[in-house]
């Protein structure tokens, strides 16, 4: 190749790899597949891996908590400390666990459900990935820094963030990294979405998942660009005397809170939108029939994702923000509840008369079902101005977003692993342990989670590692089921890991009425999944609403 | 079967696995790890070098290959709308990092700093801690932070500011005479108006350091300087580093211009720079009415 000449001696590596592009399908060995990777199913396998890692060390993170809560009293960790692992938690298991799971999946199958060879920027692909391992690398050395691991709640605000000691640019950079990390992610999605579909693949026939992800990037585009102002903001006020946070300037400490939080909501639904792709594509194969209401799935995805940008001050409402204020952001929350309602009703009509069968995958939908809808009820409680005044800051709210994110977001993930797995790997998991794995998260996730609404209503604190002597049995019950919860949560990886070394082969279709392109591949998908775009018919087939 | 999953290379352009993006996240790492360092006063800010360099060398290095390909054209039309669309939505995305800092400042002077002055509903932080505060525009806080002895001056929008208005205007107008002529095949005419536009943008980058010099040396007016120094300071300074992030740009699809890479209808690098230029140049827009001049 002629551009070889111009190159400097320095760019070696390059050259390497330059040899072998010309056989395009040959795929690379060694480290070298990892690292320089371009292929969206390794790129979605390390994402996945990645994930998997983060969800077990955020887990670690919730049992110091969990142990710590088992009594009252100071026993294990002291409150510095504590606090510590309630930030860290929430930030390994927001931008550690479910978002790169999220970008993992999307990854393996937006490229197979759309009919495309890869992903539209294979390269800024290997880029999003592999910040990273780097960010979480720094954020997790902050635990061994003089001051301790950042401790002021993921939500970072000012000023008790800035308090924090030497993990405080170590944290606002990981954010940064997290950040850009996303935001290259979700571009790469959007033009996958946009400019890779095959021919008939229409948007208003594109399954549900890629649908989800479409409007989850574009909150992410919009949404994570906010958020490192905001650190960056607090990074200036912390060491170069800016005042956006001061009121001895002319700042407020309550706008850090306002910037956050327009951040910080469409950011939830990040976490979600993704869940309720997944659970419109499994609901439907395991009740054999079409999902109903497909183009009202579509709309009501575009709603909530629209009204997720102007709701933030929900969260702010004991803040003190005008009565005005209060009164449109409980009004314009209380809507997100319509669109919502559309999908629960859409799953439950899709079940209706449906000859049903209760495979793993079912049932962490099923799961995701009733629970999510739990968390979005607490939610709907949690909107009301005036009911927030006494919920804010308890364990109730504790309760309300660990029913969203474990058996909502969580789960999906969880279902959707086992939904797809045998098409990734070409072999079936073993299913009896599958279902024990669910039935043992659901007893337990309730177990953990369903007493904190009381701890809450009874006027539990969150975010403190000592408490009130009356609140105690309902703390060892929670705790208990925290601990059985996440040892639970180490039969996935064994059920993964057995199914990858010796899982029965799986069929091409693997469920008998799965509808869409990626059954139409063989199991395992080809490196490449389509090299040669689908026809027209075999969309058609696919597209079964 | 998997024969037939090959990506057919007349219907797909699939990149081959490239060393740059690791070696940009290692480069990134390393910068953070730097700044980091210097920050908790573990060093000097020589810290910070070391990333930089390896991001430079990661840049030149990945835009040699991308080039390198390009020109062998093997890109083909769907290569070239996948990159069209992500410089689009890396576009927006910068939008929303400027809407962050735009925000700070209309909360800042719509409600943080009235409520401080003892207007609406927030009016007892005044009532009790800052009785005398007056809460007008501009303002570096109830507790006069920074500045001179507490008082600064601003810079009037218009003196350097509607300079370099008009400057970054026409930068905008000669980019566009710049893209007719590389369209028209009118190579001259391309190479003089993208080089007047770069060097437009550098007078800019001039004129603004010109100006921060004097804000610090006379009028008082530094990052430190409250709220106003705050957001002004944060938001013309990202706009200036966006500037010259720009111009460098510029130069360089210049320098391809000199080298013969575009053609009339080719030539996505140039589109894709001149997008960024009018997105600098809307901010900065947005920064002349908003900072300089109401």
């Amino acid at each position: 190749m002629a551009e070889h000449t111009h190159a400097p001696a320095a760019t070696s590596p390059a050259h390497a790899v330059h040899a072998v592009h010309d056989e395009h399908d040959h795929r690379p060995h060694g480290w070298r597949r990892w690292v320089y990777a371009t292929n969206h199913k390794d790129i979605g396998t390390m994402y996945l891996v990645f994930a998997g890692l983060m969800f077990l060390i955020g887990g670690s993170f919730a049992m110091v908590i969990r142990a710590e809560l088992f009594e009252p009293g100071m026993q294990l960790v002291d409150p510095q400390f504590f606090n510590s692992m309630t930030t860290m938690h929430a930030l390994f298991m927001i931008f550690g666990a479910v978002m790169p799971a999220w970008t993992g999946l999307a990854n393996w199958l937006i490229p197979m459900q759309i009919g495309a060879p890869d992903m539209a920027l294979p390269r800024l692909n290997n880029l999003s990935f592999w910040i990273l391992p780097f960010a979480f690398t720094l954020l997790f050395s902050t635990l061994f820094v003089p001051g301790g691991a950042p401790a002021g709640g993921w939500t970072l605000y000012a000023p008790l963030m800035v308090q924090t000691g030497d993990a405080f640019p170590m944290t606002i950079f990981a954010i940064h990294m997290m950040g850009a990390s996303s935001i290259l992610g979700a571009i790469n999605v959007i033009v996958t979405i946009m400019n890779m579909r095959a021919k008939g693949m229409g948007l208003l026939r594109m399954p549900l998942f890629v649908w989800t992800w479409f409007i989850t990037a574009f909150l992410l585009i919009a949404a994570m660009p906010v958020l490192a102002g905001a650190v960056t903001m607090l990074l200036t006020d912390h060491y170069f005397g800016t005042t956006f946070f001061t009121a001895t300037g002319g700042g407020d400490p309550i706008m850090f809170q306002h910037i956050f939080w327009f951040f910080g909501h469409p950011e939830v639904y990040i976490l979600i939108l993704p869940a309720f792709g997944v659970v419109s594509e499994i609901i439907p194969t395991f009740s054999r029939k079409p999902l109903f209401g497909y183009e009202t799935m579509v709309y009501a995805t575009a709603s909530i994702g629209f009204l997720s940008f102007i709701v933030w001050a929900h969260h702010m409402f004991v803040t003190g923000i005008p009565l005005a204020g209060q009164l449109f952001f409980m009004l314009s929350t209380m809507l997100i509840a319509v669109p919502t309602g559309v999908k629960v009703f859409n799953w439950t009509a899709t079940m209706y008369k449906g000859s049903l069968s209760f495979e793993p995958p079912m049932l962490f939908a099923l799961g995701f079902l009733f629970m999510f809808t739990i968390g979005g009820f607490s939610g709907l409680m949690l909107a009301l101005v005036p009911a927030d005044y006494e919920y804010h800051g308890t364990y109730f709210v504790v309760a309300h977003f660990h029913y969203v994110l474990v058996p909502g977001a969580i789960f999906a993930i969880i279902g959707a692993v086992y939904y797809w797995l045998p098409k990734w790997s070409g072999k079936m998991y073993d299913m009896r342990l599958a279902t024990w794995h669910f039935w043992l998260s659901t007893v337990f996730v309730n177990v953990l989670f369903f007493p904190q609404h009381f701890l809450g209503l009874a006027g539990m604190p969150r975010r403190i590692p000592d408490y009130a002597v009356q609140f105690t049995d309902w703390n060892m019950v929670s705790s208990i089921g925290g601990f059985a919860f996440g040892l639970s949560q180490l039969l996935f990886p064994y059920i993964v890991l057995k199914c990858l070394r010796s899982g029965e082969p799986a069929t091409g279709r693997v469920w008998e009425s799965a509808h869409g392109l990626e059954w139409e591949l063989p199991s395992p998908a080809p490196y490449h999944s389509w090299g040669e775009p689908p026809s027209e018919a075999l969309i058609a087939r696919g597209a079964a609403h | 079967m998997a024969q037939a999953h090959a990506p057919d290379s007349s219907k797909y352009y699939l990149p081959h696995n490239s060393p740059w993006p690791i070696f940009a996240s290692v480069s990134v790492f390393t910068i953070m790890l730097g700044a980091v360092v210097y920050l908790n006063d573990w060093t000097g800010l020589w810290s910070i070098i070391p990333g930089f360099a390896l991001l430079f060398t990661m840049f030149i290095c990945w835009f040699h290959t991308v080039i390198g390909e390009n020109q062998h054209g093997i890109y083909n039309l769907q290569v070239d709308r996948s990159f069209r669309m992500g410089m689009l939505w890396f576009i927006l995305s910068e939008v929303m990092f400027f809407g962050a800092f735009f925000g700070a400042l209309f909360y800042a002077r719509i409600l943080a700093v009235p409520w401080l002055g003892g207007e609406g509903v927030k009016f007892f932080t005044h009532f009790i801690l800052w009785p005398t505060y007056e809460g007008t525009w501009p303002t570096n806080g109830p507790a006069h932070i920074g500045g001179n002895a507490g008082s600064f001056n601003i810079v009037p929008a218009f003196g350097v500011p509607a300079i370099n208005t008009l400057v970054l205007l026409s930068s905008g107008v000669t980019v566009t005479i710049a893209h007719h002529a590389l369209r028209q095949g009118k190579r001259g005419m391309l190479i003089v108006f993208l080089a007047a536009t770069f060097l437009l943008g550098f007078t800019f980058v001039g004129l603004q350091a010109h100006e921060y010099g004097e804000s610090y040396r006379e009028l008082g007016l530094r990052l430190s300087t409250g709220i106003y120094g705050s957001t002004f300071f944060m938001l013309t300074g990202f706009h200036g580093l966006h500037v010259t992030i720009g111009a460098t740009m510029l130069v360089i699809i210049w320098l391809r211009v000199l080298r013969g890479h575009f053609t009339p209808q080719r030539h996505f690098a140039f589109e894709a720079v001149s997008w960024y230029w009018h997105f600098v140049d809307v901010v900065w827009l947005g920064l002349f009415i908003f900072v300089y001049w109401l």
